[in-house]
């Protein structure tokens, strides 16, 4: 446990032997593979129908939303070069499928199905459909752990989307709430306001959807205010999550290798 | 005379291994905190039985895969479940004459103990619980008690493990 905590070589061990691990989840995951595939393939005519029907107004919906964002992507570079700043790069992104949750409900942690093979490295981030998840912890030769941000452990910057407030969020333990520690109390933070990752801390892309304040509460015998926010991600919900490839990293670390 | 070479060990092997995945295999969240040491209760279980062939090795090989499979430090569940299985061993002869329900509060005292050992290892490497709950699952575990030693001893008659 020591040599655990404190080698490098030993963390390389430790995730060579999660290859180990493999059969166990695969094996743990089969009542939900069939309660999966039940649902895909032992369904009423009615309800494909349905299903069609949303489906297909959905995409509609989206494709009118996607008609403006190509213009409005444009124009924010064409702003974002008369300000001399870096433009932001598309991020690539790979579908992974979650195979496993922490039995302890103290450690939020997830693993999915990809791994080593498929080029995930560790401090990667991981989001869904509505918000940013997490990060990868620990890479195997075929599946990966991913620490939520919920997890007590885990931190990450935020910042306001209303008005470029940066803060902090932790988490607490609880699947439905992050914090945001050392707020000053004269703030400008409301119920409501959206938090997405500053990128701030080098690690997560910025731009994406965190959590949305749910509760500041402003004491005057204290010197910050308590604000909570709950995750925008469905963390404890999600099947299938988006492993994202920055390529600010690369470029980071190819500078590095130049330099 | 012939040494007693043991046989159907493949039972054993194979009901340690799926405890180790009923250990992983996700819980509704509400019922999170008393998922039953099952592994913890089925070494437990075999060191009574065969106190000559299970022992404190088998609890530590057990152990470290059931580490590296949930995720844990290194050597958390394996010195857990060794104090574990050494404390069967001495109570073994005491714990074949004891009613089910005498044997559940022995369970409940080995799996406590095994949960404590768990946090505090737990606690050294950083995560802390808030409270007792973490204990919950010794009490599970020795309601359970009676059920899995009915259920696993007749697979030891069925196959003649001995």
């Amino acid at each position: 446990m020591y040599a655990g905590q404190r080698f490098e070589w030993f963390q390389q061990v430790n995730a060579k032997l999660s290859i180990v691990a493999t059969p166990f989840y695969w094996v743990a995951d089969i009542p939900s593979k069939i309660s999966g595939w039940g649902e895909s393939n032992i369904r009423s005519r009615e309800t494909i129908i349905k299903d069609n029907e949303r489906l297909s107004a959905e995409t509609i919906l989206l494709k009118a939303q996607v008609q403006k964002l190509a213009s409005l992507e444009a124009e924010n570079v064409r702003l974002r070069e008369l300000l001399n700043s870096s433009a932001i790069l598309d991020d690539s992104v790979l579908v992974a499928e979650i195979i496993g949750v922490s039995p302890d409900p103290l450690h939020h942690q997830i693993i999915v199905n990809k791994g080593e093979k498929d080029g995930l490295y560790v401090g990667q981030p991981v989001i869904d459909a509505l918000g940013l998840m997490g990060q990868i912890i620990d890479v195997g030769a075929y599946q990966s752990r991913v620490l939520l941000i919920t997890d007590p452990s885990h931190a990450l910057p935020v910042q306001v989307n209303r008005n470029g407030l940066r803060s902090v969020a932790e988490g607490v333990g609880l699947y439905h709430q992050v914090i945001l520690q050392h707020v000053a109390a004269t703030t400008d933070i409301k119920i409501g306001d959206l938090l997405v990752s500053s990128g701030l801390g080098q690690r997560f892309p910025v731009g994406y959807p965190v959590a949305t304040v749910t509760e500041v509460i402003i004491d005057p015998g204290q010197s910050f205010a308590t604000v909570k926010a709950s995750p925008s991600a469905l963390l404890n919900r999600s099947r299938h999550v988006l492993l994202v490839f920055s390529h600010r990293r690369e470029e980071i670390e190819d500078g590095r290798q130049s330099g | 005379m012939v040494v007693n070479q043991g046989s159907g060990h493949w039972v054993i092997t194979i009901t340690l291994l799926a405890a180790v995945m009923l250990s992983i295999l996700p819980m509704p969240l509400w019922a999170q905190w008393g998922r039953p040491a099952i592994v913890a209760m089925v070494l437990i279980y075999w060191v009574i039985a065969l106190p000559e062939h299970i022992g404190i090795g088998v609890a530590w090989t057990v152990g470290l895969l059931q580490d590296i499979v949930v995720g844990t430090p290194l050597g958390q569940n394996a010195l857990a479940l060794s104090v574990v299985a050494y404390l069967a061993l001495i109570l073994y002869q005491r714990l074949r004459m004891f009613t089910p329900v005498q044997q559940a509060v022995v369970v409940f005292v080995l799996i406590g103990l095994n949960q404590l050992l768990c946090h505090w290892i737990q606690t050294l490497t950083g995560t802390v619980s808030p409270n007792l709950l973490f204990l919950l699952p010794a009490l599970i575990s020795a309601l359970l008690w009676p059920v899995l030693s009915v259920f696993l001893r007749l697979l030891r008659r069925n196959y003649y493990v001995n």
